[in-house]
């Protein structure tokens, strides 16, 4: 199926102060071309959770982002490692390997995976030691 | 309750104001953390009639309110965001307010002037 809209975007490593920036475009490009704000709102908080575990957790990454032909969204998180030891235990709400400072920016409570899963239409993850990619999808429910 | 009310009830001060219509728009619910991730997690419903209610007080609580289509921010325990944040905060649609009550004590005038949590 054919992408209608394609953005690419880096992500760095422990950059704390650029977190949330390429969430904050998805939104914005999302909104422009009149994506509701329900499913909106649905996408932002997978994206932002995604990034910041990108940040937090992986050697930074890239993050592309496409709209297809039928209206779905679909944004891949593809980061070269370290990868998830337990990938099931990284799915059990609480459970969490945040370092401090990403607690002090207020994140690592375990509640990322699962609640990117919770917002999302479709949800696939793959991990090895060669990196993680986490495939979202998303739709205008009907 | 009406955010102008709820800056009074606090004794708050105004750290950046986006839209003056919305110092009198109702708010529903209020919701406190200093963990974003929680604030992700369970605000689900009408976040926009949602307050706020935070004592961390960095770039990632604009971030997390932006997602969510937060407009009314409280920062307690006297917390001032810094230059970097409060660049952020005026590029973005929010009503902005720092008290210098604790996050229990915050929490406590406004449920007892009828603002409840989420979950009611």
């Amino acid at each position: 199926m054919a992408s209608l809209l394609h953005k690419e975007y880096e992500v760095v490593r422990d950059d704390y102060s650029r977190a949330g920036k390429v969430s904050s475009d998805i939104k914005r490009t999302l909104s422009a071309v009149g994506i509701s704000p329900a499913v909106l709102r649905r996408i932002a908080v997978a994206s932002y959770e995604s990034e910041i575990n990108m940040i937090i957790h992986a050697w930074g990454g890239k993050i592309m982002l496409d709209v297809m032909e039928d209206g779905t969204i679909q944004i891949v998180f593809k980061d070269p490692g370290p990868g998830i030891a337990d990938l099931e235990k990284a799915l059990t709400p609480g459970w969490s390997t945040a370092s401090e400072k990403a607690r002090n920016m207020g994140f690592g409570a375990g509640m990322g995976l699962p609640n990117i899963k919770r917002v999302s239409d479709e949800f696939d993850i793959q991990s090895s030691e060669a990196g993680t990619t986490l495939t979202l999808g998303f739709r205008e429910k009907t | 309750m009406q955010a102008r009310e709820i800056a009074a009830a606090l004794h708050a001060e105004p750290l950046h104001i986006w839209n003056e219509h919305l110092l009198t728009k109702d708010y529903t619910a209020a919701f406190a953390t200093d963990l974003m991730s929680d604030a992700l997690a369970m605000i689900q419903t009408s976040p926009e009639d949602t307050v706020l209610i935070t004592g961390l007080c960095n770039s990632q609580v604009l971030r997390t309110a932006e997602m969510l289509d937060i407009e009314l921010i409280i920062f307690v325990r006297g917390k001032m965001l810094g230059e970097e944040a409060m660049e952020i905060a005026r590029e973005m649609g929010f009503n902005i307010y720092r008290t210098d009550y604790t996050m229990y004590t915050a929490c406590g005038i406004l449920y007892s002037l009828g603002l409840r949590g989420i979950n009611g």
